[in-house]
């Protein structure tokens, strides 16, 4: 099973977001009410330290296990589809308290209620590629 | 041991996270959640119904293994490394959620007005519970990221697209927070 790594990746993942409290609704709600550093403190480290790290990955000095160059994909550009789409997410992370890999997380605590949000982002991935043709990008 | 049993600080966490991103990226992938959302409708046969879901899923089954993986860690931290649930919150947060009816903020991870058994099997505790999904599912594809993909690995690799959704997530956020949370409960 050569995907088994990613499996123990994942593992680490799930310890990670847990042990800091990050799949917590009060967290997220907090972050949004700026009453507490925790999120900010946490997204900020991971992307400073991510910042060194695709440094370093676009010099070379960096390359995968099998010694080939990194690259990051770029994201598709468009004002309206980020702006749009990143209001819309923003509506439903505050609402469930969890972005997409808390989700999973918190089905692997038995919060049934989160199967429910699953199911509904499930929904939303699929309505949104049914309809995507007509809207600005 | 006792380190691992308490709550981790956000250096701890922000680090940590930092290292996952790096180990998919050194492991010739990359760091982003929300795809999988699709990679499970196109498993679900959706391709039948939207072209878009045709594509070949399996190339993508090492992201699901990562969520599952996801899965089992939060299930591994719930029963051995969680002796207590409690989160601490300022005290104004505690307050405010009181205000709007949230009665014991923090004394778990989840509030119960919103995800107990209770509430789920409600009419509107239910569609509380599956606007949120759906919102979270079509917004972060229109956007092509959610906070793995466009906050932490976008804004480290310094893309505008990444900027403009993150400032998208916190329009959305801020309104829900306090405009819409405030209205619904």
């Amino acid at each position: 099973m050569k995907n088994i790594k990613f499996l123990i990746v994942g593992i680490l993942f799930g310890i990670v977001l847990s042990k800091a409290e990050v799949i917590s609704w009060y967290r997220i709600y907090e972050m949004f009410k700026f009453q507490s550093f925790h999120m900010y403190g946490v997204i900020g480290t991971a992307v400073v330290l991510g910042m060194v790290l695709v440094f370093f990955f676009k010099k070379g000095r960096i390359k995968t296990y099998l010694g080939d160059k990194i690259t990051v994909e770029p994201k598709q550009k468009g004002f309206a589809r980020n702006i749009l789409g990143g209001s819309i997410f923003g509506l439903g992370w505050a609402l469930a308290g969890a972005c997409p890999g808390p989700m999973f997380i918190l089905l692997g605590r038995g919060a049934m209620a989160i199967a429910i949000v699953i199911f509904g982002a499930l929904l939303g991935a699929f309505f949104y590629h049914a309809v995507k043709s007509k809207l600005p990008h | 041991m006792d380190f691992i049993l308490h709550p981790w600080p956000w250096y701890v966490a922000g680090t940590m996270i930092a290292l996952v991103m790096f180990l998919l990226f050194y492991l010739g992938k990359t760091f982003g959640v929300s795809s999988n959302l699709e990679t499970i409708c196109a498993m679900g046969g959706a391709g039948r119904l939207v072209d878009f879901f045709k594509f070949d899923w399996k190339a993508k089954s090492w992201n699901l293994m990562f969520i599952l993986g996801a899965i089992i860690g939060g299930f591994i931290t719930y029963q051995w490394l969680t002796p207590d649930e409690t989160v601490l919150l300022n005290p104004q947060t505690v307050q405010d959620l009181s205000d709007i009816g949230f009665q014991n903020a923090g004394a778990q991870y989840l509030p119960d007005e919103i995800f107990s058994s209770e509430t789920m099997f409600s009419l509107k505790g239910f569609l509380i519970l599956i606007v949120a999904g759906v919102l979270v599912g079509f917004g972060t594809r229109y956007a092509g990221g959610c906070t793995s993909g466009h906050a932490i690995t976008g804004l480290s690799n310094m893309e505008l697209p990444s900027l403009i959704s993150v400032i998208g997530f916190f329009i959305g956020g801020l309104i829900m927070t306090w405009v819409l949370l405030p209205i619904i409960f």
